[in-house]
C-alpha cells in the first residue's frame, strides 16, 4: 500500500506499523530525537510498535537538526 | 554576580546558550561547544533526511548538553503547540523555546499568537521559554501567564546589530521576577558582555557565532564577554556625567607659568 511519509509517497505493507517505518527510515533504534505525526497528531513513542499505518496515511517523521 | 544561571529550578554553570544553526558541520559544532562551555544548547525539528550524515544529538549528548528544542519556522499559536508537543516525544524534554514568528523580512514575534501559545504550553506542563520583543508590556504578560524566562531580542534574529534599545531591554530586568535572556541580535562579544551589564540573566547566541569567520575564537571571546559583563554588573559602573569629572587632584599644582614683567 502506498502511505504518505514527510511528504512523498512511500510503498510499505499492509500492516506496517510506526516503529517499522522509522526503523526504515535508518532512525536510532530507541527513537531518540525522533518524533511521529500521524495526520497531524503526535503518536506517542510508546504506541510506535501498536499503531498500524493505513492505505493514504499521511506521516511526518521528524528529527534534530541545527537551529537557533 | 556568579557565573551561574538558574532557570526554573535547574542551575547551569555557564549564562551563555548557544543556538546551534549555521555551523558548517558538527566538528565545527563541537569544537564551538568546548570553547564556548554552555550547557544549554537549542536545537530544531525537521523532516528526517535517511542520507543526513551524523546526529546533532550524538553530539550534545557527548558534551553533556542539555537540549532545548525550539518552534522556529512557526507563524501561529497552534503549529507552535503541535511542534512543541513533538519536540517533547523527541526529545522526552518539557522546555521549549517558544518562537512564533509574525513576519518572514524581520522574523519579529507575533505577540498576540505568542501570549496565545505561551498559556496553552503552560497550561500542559511546559517550562516555557519565550523568544519575544524588546517591549516591557509583553514580557510581563508572558511572565504573568507562567513562563519560565523570558527572553527579548536585543535587534532581528542573525542581524547581528546588538542591543538596539537598551533602555528597554533594563526595564524589563527590572520589572521580571523570571530570568531574562537576551536572545536575538548579538554579533560579539561586547555586546554579549552589554547584555549581561544590563542585568540580563543569560545571553543566547548563534548566528554571532557559528556565522563568524573563526566561530571557535568568537566562541570563547563571547564567554569571555558573559563573564566580563558579570564582573562588571557586579562591580557597580560610574553614573554617566554630562562634564568631565577629574581623575588627578588639582592640589599641589606647581606654579610654572610666570608673566613676563614680573621675571626677575
Amino acid at each position: 500500500m502506498i502511505v504518505i511519509v514527510n511528504g512523498s509517497e512511500r510503498r510499505v505493507d499492509a500492516g506496517t506499523t510506526v516503529a517499522e517505518l522509522v526503523a526504515s527510515l535508518g532512525a536510532p533504534g530507541d527513537g531518540r530525537g525522533v518524533a511521529v505525526a500521524l495526520g497531524g497528531e503526535v503518536v506517542p513513542r510508546s504506541a510506535w510498535p501498536a499503531t498500524e499505518l493505513r492505505e493514504g496515511a499521511r506521516i511526518e517523521v521528524l528529527t534534530a537538526v541545527q537551529g537557533g | 554576580m556568579s557565573d551561574a544561571l538558574e532557570i526554573a529550578g535547574r542551575r547551569f554553570g555557564s549564562r551563555l546558550i548557544l543556538g546551534t544553526g549555521g555551523f558548517d558541520n558538527h566538528e565545527l559544532l563541537a569544537a564551538a561547544l568546548a570553547a564556548a562551555q554552555t550547557e544549554l544548547c537549542t536545537v530544531a525539528l525537521r523532516r528526517l533526511d535517511p542520507k543526513a550524515q551524523g546526529s546533532i544529538l550524538a553530539v550534545l549528548d557527548e558534551a553533556g548538553i542539555q537540549v532545548l528544542p525550539n518552534t522556529a519556522g512557526c507563524y501561529t499559536a497552534r503549529d507552535a503547540v503541535a511542534t512543541a508537543h513533538l519536540a517533547r516525544e523527541a526529545f522526552q524534554t518539557d522546555w521549549v523555546k517558544l518562537e512564533v514568528i509574525g513576519d518572514d523580512r524581520t522574523l519579529l514575534p507575533d505577540a498576540v499568537e505568542l501570549v496565545a501559545a505561551a498559556e496553552t504550553l503552560v497550561d500542559e506542563g511546559f517550562t516555557v521559554l519565550p523568544y519575544t520583543t524588546d517591549d516591557p508590556v509583553l514580557a510581563r504578560r508572558l511572565e504573568d501567564v507562567g513562563c519560565a524566562a523570558v527572553m527579548p531580542l536585543g535587534s532581528p534574529i542573525g542581524s547581528g546589530m546588538g542591543i538596539c534599545n537598551p533602555y528597554n531591554v533594563s526595564i524589563i530586568v527590572e520589572r521580571a521576577s523570571v530570568p531574562v535572556i537576551l536572545d536575538a541580535g548579538i554579533g560579539t562579544a561586547s555586546d554579549a558582555a552589554l547584555a549581561i551589564e544590563l542585568g540580563c540573566d543569560g545571553v543566547l547566541c548563534a548566528s554571532a557565532i557559528s556565522r563568524a569567520h573563526d566561530p571557535v575564537a568568537m566562541a570563547t571571546a563571547i564567554r569571555l564577554g558573559v563573564q566580563a559583563g558579570a564582573l562588571a554588573a557586579g562591580a557597580g559602573r560610574i553614573p554617566r556625567r554630562r562634564y568631565a569629572q577629574a581623575a588627578t587632584p588639582d592640589e599641589g599644582m606647581p606654579v610654572l607659568t610666570i608673566a613676563p614683567d614680573t621675571v626677575a
